[in-house]
């Protein structure tokens, strides 16, 4: 009997992302159902009536949610070409890094990208802070799996994207090449891989999409 | 291996570091429990963690670990023998650990909002989130327990005790505000779960009485007091 793999998405969410990655990494063949989270589907609702987000991988019927969750599902489900490092402190690591990226980086990068001017000088210290212990985490080598993407590249993948969107609508470098060689040499390396490069979201879409969520974020209150 | 091969920097009424001495009790490895002062972080802690500079960390050799989740799956992976942790399915594995996302993301801050409540009004409130959480809750505990008496079936497992290292607080929080979170009227697998859970030789001793805890919320409390009128004269 045929495997039945569906992946709820919405075309900008960087957590589906790495799900849409992982699948095309372990060349497993799956149904897209784009979601309009401003209008959601009974079946979205359905298979994650808790959080009611995307992703949300169904296999043969049974629903996965939360993006690192599903990686690891993934992983663990179909065995080839391994995500996670099969030692078990690497793999702790993994987890421990990617539970940073998104607990600690990414909320300090987006508390810089909705910070009002007076507040970008601080929010910028947690930021780079937090980007520079990244960095260190890439010494000697490629990706952060090693020779090969895996898990934490997956993980980490909104880095490649993202940041540089958001530095564009900032103007304001925050990756730059002299105080992140690793990082920006990783995201030349990630962005290039054919297996990432084919998934990208439209930029110009994303640009768009995040400038309007600042100027939504910076519009003044309205007053009484 | 030698006890001193394992060390876990805690601090007793830790939840999170709670959750890792069951994980080492359950799997019965020998191992030193170094107290931290939180006020005044040691050398070794800021060495071991020096991203979060918190506890738990477990330290195996000579390599730390930190974060209470990365260190249950890591005991679980390191001393595979029975009892396993975590289930052996990957799709109750990725259950397992969606609760246990919600469970420290969305549910325990829960707990924290009604330590902080102040006046009757937003203690109700607090409490009747818990108690939305805490069905959800019920109904996880219902299929994951497959009619027997934990989390983890026959036995103790990964989301017993993720959930269970919270009940020292949860008691604390009931004493503290007179209101019950624990109700049998509304959650009743939950209550008979966690009378389960606490008499369970791995559990037994390792999460501090509710009094203490009581203790520490009224010294939180206190403090945040003093700092609010500090800050504003």
């Amino acid at each position: 009997m045929a495997e039945e793999v569906k992946l709820f998405r919405t075309w900008s969410s960087p957590y589906a992302l790495r799900i849409v990655w992982a699948l095309k990494l372990k060349g497993i063949e799956y149904e897209t159902i784009f979601e309009d989270l401003t209008n959601k589907s009974p079946s979205l609702l359905q298979y994650n009536p808790i959080h009611g987000k995307v992703p949300v991988l169904v296999h043969d019927g049974k629903p996965v949610c939360e993006s690192l969750v599903i990686l690891e599902y993934v992983d663990e489900t179909w065995k080839h070409n391994p995500l996670l490092p099969q030692d078990p402190y690497e793999k702790s690591m993994a987890r421990f890094w990617a539970n940073f990226g998104d607990d600690k980086l990414m909320k300090s990068i987006w508390q810089l990208f909705i910070a009002h001017e007076k507040d970008q000088d601080v929010a910028a210290v947690a930021a780079l802070e937090n980007l520079k212990l990244v960095e260190e985490q890439l010494k000697g080598k490629k990706f952060f799996h090693g020779e090969t993407i895996g898990y934490l590249d997956l993980a980490f993948g909104w880095i490649a994207n993202i940041v540089s969107i958001l530095e564009e609508i900032m103007s304001l470098k925050l990756v730059d090449g002299e105080r992140f060689p690793h990082l920006s040499s990783w995201i030349q390396h990630f962005m290039d891989a054919p297996v990432i490069r084919d998934c990208w979201p439209p930029r110009d879409k994303m640009i768009i999409k995040f400038q309007v969520m600042r100027e939504n974020y910076l519009a003044p209150a309205t007053p009484k | 291996m030698a006890a001193s091969d394992v060390k876990l920097l805690g601090a007793r009424p830790s939840p999170f570091v709670n959750r890792v001495q069951f994980a080492l009790n359950l799997k019965s490895i020998d191992h030193e429990f170094i107290p931290q002062n939180l006020a005044e972080k040691s050398e070794l802690l800021l060495k071991s963690n020096p991203v979060h500079k918190k506890v738990p960390v477990l330290i195996h050799g000579d390599q730390p670990i930190s974060e209470s989740l990365v260190i249950v799956q890591y005991i679980d992976e390191v001393w595979s023998g029975p009892p396993s942790l975590l289930p052996s399915d990957p799709y109750d594995r990725a259950t397992a650990r969606f609760w246990a996302a919600y469970i420290d993301e969305k549910w325990f801050p829960l707990v924290r909002d009604l330590r902080n409540a102040t006046d009757e009004q937003s203690k109700a409130a607090a409490v009747e989130k818990l108690f939305e959480g805490l069905k959800l809750l019920e109904d996880a505990f219902v299929n994951s327990s497959k009619g027997k008496g934990f989390f983890g079936g026959e036995k103790l497992g990964f989301l017993d005790i993720v959930l269970g290292c919270y009940l020292g607080w949860v008691r604390a929080g009931e004493i503290f505000t007179g209101l019950k979170i624990l109700d049998e009227t509304k959650t009743p697998a939950l209550v008979g779960w966690a009378e389960r859970f606490a008499s369970h030789k791995a559990v037994d001793g390792v999460i501090p009485e509710p009094e203490e805890l009581v203790n520490l919320i009224k010294k939180f409390q206190a403090r945040a007091a003093a700092a609010a009128d500090a800050s504003s004269k």
